[in-house]
């Protein structure tokens, strides 16, 4: 319930910033998806009352928008680029290379929450193609090869803060 | 102001940090202060150079000497060797690929000569987030002249001379679509601008808006005077986090010095600009879609008429333009329409930036006067085609587009040369394809993007895409059948003229355009169940080559499914019957002896 309250005075914040403006439906769910990562069911409902507007109309965005998800994601988050460019040039083996190496399809999030996969139509950074990103960080000219390598410094990462926060 | 004796310009563009060029300029820093040299060489942050294959790219002026591949390890040579004792480091020049002699210039580079940088004028040369160095090079001159000068009739008299027209794709007359949102009745117009950049491989807008967004600032300025607005809408892609950045200081800046906001100039004319991120809907780039999107509802196309000239952002007149429309203006306006009607063919004016990629030597930005022959980008701007490979196809115009083969390589590139050619420019992307790439399968993709990106509003583009799309993956599995060659042109045509917006309009096109050129391929696909590419797995075979197996077994060792067998140093075979054509054996052998076909 604390977690609850908290999330609404974030929420209301959110809410206060567009006050009146037109339009905001759209900017309170990208902010709000900022805030927390993903779009719950009652975070929605919350935002459909405050701002007077019904549930399927909130819920429609969210499911028309590629951007918004509804299910919590991992702590980083894959996204592997399948435009045309990456598409010709090999972005369909680092795919399967990730999917093989993460145990999971586009869309899922690993058991343990390290990783998310995702899909770009396009990153606009074709002349590295294939392309995928990691958080922010982008990686060009992949190879299946060189998968278990990118994915390792977010794993080694973690693990790192990890031992440092139990200190 | 501090006088530095040289300049040392480190690309920022998306390529080039991908490509490690942060790292670059962090330790060019270190290193120009552990030789004091911090008071005499400056470092600029740049936008893209559009020579994406090349980087990082780092140029250093006066001289203007051109770096490329840049890594961390070669920064303290140059700081060393060219920056203090003023040789500049040979191995790091650029390399003619045709007689491989070292280019130090920019200007002397085939991917720069054939060239015409104009919307790409700045970038890569100034830092995008200081808007003193845009004023240097004569930045919001236009739009003073524009507000001081000229009266909106003669702003968009002039736009209209000069011939340009929307490079978002549509081609349709800039001037005259201006001419509608000023004549439409309304207290409160709109000026907006796209930057929704959608199409898989393009990437010119975003190079714009992060290397000189100050220019789509202006341009949009001066089309609000022009049409009677005070307000207008930058729609930008949420995958161009950068660009989003660079706007954002470039409007702070622009308001700081009274280029925006009121009473511009004294003139009397306010504009205010904001900036909308997109959400991840192709559809968005349609118009009207895009104004739905701006207004905070889901961004579905609706019918027009009404335009949104007479009825768009929130019901008022509204004009929407790309950002290489709105890129174009300043330079029109500053220079002229004379100058600018003087370039590119009779009825495609100026230039276009492409976004040269896929099985080509040289990828990256070229900006070219109407007119070039495609065969003169690929070929002499890019290089030519990876591992001199055979030219199969370039994919022009991204998912709404076609595809031009070998034959039609020398056809002037301009709108409507490519419309009759079976393709359309949209917004600019050129992916080149080799031998390697399967016709049936890259329409197959591109079905697959508009099918999963069509909005659902109406039916033929939601379910006509549904059924193309099955058909082309039962022929790329090799479940092809007799007469799927003409339900798919017959989808094709119903589609093409009975969807609601453009997605739905052009969605067809890769199919036909294939059709038109590479019918072969499909008809190998449906009756003799082989992909001539060797691209399609259901249709690939596996074999090896005898003379040129050694008998290793590294093959026989990673087959999954114990389908290679042998004698140890005789040559293999593959057992078709077990094989699962994952291609495992072909990556493990080293001798290039197992074939694809």
């Amino acid at each position: 319930m604390e977690r609850c309250n908290c999330r609404e005075s974030q929420l209301s914040g959110i809410l206060a910033r567009y006050d009146g403006q037109d339009g905001a439906l759209l900017n309170v769910l990208q902010d709000a998806q900022d805030l927390f990562g993903y779009l719950p069911e009652e975070v929605l409902e919350y935002i459909s009352k405050h701002l007077g507007r019904p549930y399927s109309e909130v819920y429609g965005m969210v499911s028309y928008y590629a951007h918004f998800n509804t299910q919590p994601r991992g702590r980083n988050l894959v996204r592997v680029c399948t435009g045309t460019v990456c598409h010709i040039m090999g972005a369909p083996q680092v795919l399967a290379r990730i999917t093989e190496e993460l145990d999971i399809s586009i869309g899922e999030t690993t058991r343990d929450g390290t990783f998310t996969l995702g899909s770009v139509p396009c990153f606009g950074a074709c002349s590295h193609a294939p392309v995928i990103m990691v958080n922010d960080d982008i990686y060009g000219r992949v190879t299946p090869s060189k998968v278990a390598g990118i994915l390792a410094k977010y794993r080694s990462q973690e693990a790192g803060i990890s031992i440092s926060s139990l200190d | 102001m501090q006088i530095y004796r040289g300049h040392v310009l480190i690309c920022a563009g998306t390529g080039c940090v991908a490509s490690g060029s942060k790292k670059v300029q962090a330790e060019m820093a270190n290193q120009l202060e552990a030789f004091n040299l911090e008071n005499d060489i400056k470092i600029v942050e740049t936008g893209c150079h559009g020579f994406c294959e090349m980087g990082p790219i780092v140029i250093v002026y006066p001289e203007g000497i051109f770096y490329c591949q840049v890594k961390m390890e070669d920064v303290k040579e140059i700081v060393e060797e060219h920056l203090l004792k003023g040789r500049p480091v040979k191995r790091l020049l650029f390399r003619d690929q045709m007689t491989e002699e070292m280019v130090p210039h920019y200007r002397d580079i085939d991917f720069y000569k054939k060239q015409n940088r104009i919307v790409l004028g700045n970038c890569g040369f100034i830092n995008p987030e200081n808007i003193k160095e845009y004023i240097a090079r004569d930045g919001y001159e236009a739009l003073a002249k524009a507000l001081t000068q000229m009266t909106p009739e003669q702003v968009i008299d002039e736009v209209k001379a000069s011939g340009l027209r929307g490079r978002g794709g549509g081609g349709f007359p800039t001037g005259l679509k201006w001419q509608f949102a000023r004549d439409a009745k309304g207290d409160k117009k709109y000026v907006i601008c796209n930057a929704d950049e959608g199409d898989p491989g393009a990437f010119m807008d975003r190079s714009v808006l992060e290397g000189d967004p100050h220019a789509l600032i202006e341009g949009m300025a001066i089309a609000a005077y022009a049409i009677g607005s005070d307000e207008g809408y930058i729609y930008v892609r949420a995958e161009y986090p950068l660009a989003i950045k660079r706007l954002q200081i470039a409007i702070a800046q622009a308001h700081e010095l009274g280029l925006l906001g009121k009473d511009i100039f004294g003139s009397g004319f306010n504009f205010k600009l904001n900036i909308k991120e997109g959400a991840g809907a192709f559809v968005c780039g349609e118009e009207t879609a895009l104004i739905a999107s701006i207004e905070g509802r889901r961004g579905e196309p609706r019918v027009r008429p009404p335009f949104p000239a007479n009825k768009g952002l929130w019901g008022k007149p509204s004009n929407v333009n790309n950002v290489e429309t709105f890129a174009n203006v300043p330079r029109i306006i500053a220079k002229g329409s004379q100058w600018y009607a003087g370039m590119g063919t009779e009825k495609s004016k100026g230039t276009k930036v492409f976004a040269l990629t896929g099985k080509v030597k040289n990828t990256g930005l070229a900006e070219v006067t109407m007119g070039l022959t495609l065969r003169e980008i690929i070929f002499e701007i890019g290089g030519g085609i990876i591992d001199d490979k055979k030219f199969k196809a370039v994919q022009i115009g991204g998912p709404s587009g076609g595809c031009i083969p070998e034959q039609l390589l020398d056809l002037p590139i301009d709108y409507d040369s490519l419309i009759s050619a079976g393709a359309m420019m949209g917004s600019g992307g050129l992916v080149v394809m080799d031998e390697d790439t399967c016709m049936v399968e890259l329409a197959r993709f591109f079905l697959n993007f508009t099918q999963m990106e069509s909005c659902g509003k109406c039916t033929p583009c939601r379910e006509g895409t549904k059924i193309m799309l099955d058909i082309l993956e039962r022929i790329t599995k090799g479940e092809g059948k007799e007469g799927d060659i003409e339900l798919l042109e017959s989808l094709a045509k119903t589609i093409k003229s009975t969807s609601l917006c453009g997605l739905g309009q052009t969605a067809p096109n890769p199919v036909l355009a294939t059709l038109r050129y590479f019918r072969d391929e499909y008809e190998a696909h449906i009756k003799e169940k082989r992909c001539p590419a060797g691209v399609c797995t259901a249709l690939a075979s596996y074999s090896i080559l005898e003379d040129k197996c050694i008998g290793c077994t590294a093959c026989a060792r990673v087959c999954p499914v114990n389908a290679i067998s042998g004698e140890v140093k005789k040559p293999h075979k593959i057992d078709p019957a077990k094989c699962i054509k994952c291609g495992a054996c072909a990556q493990a052998c080293k001798f290039n002896a197992i074939v694809k076909k």
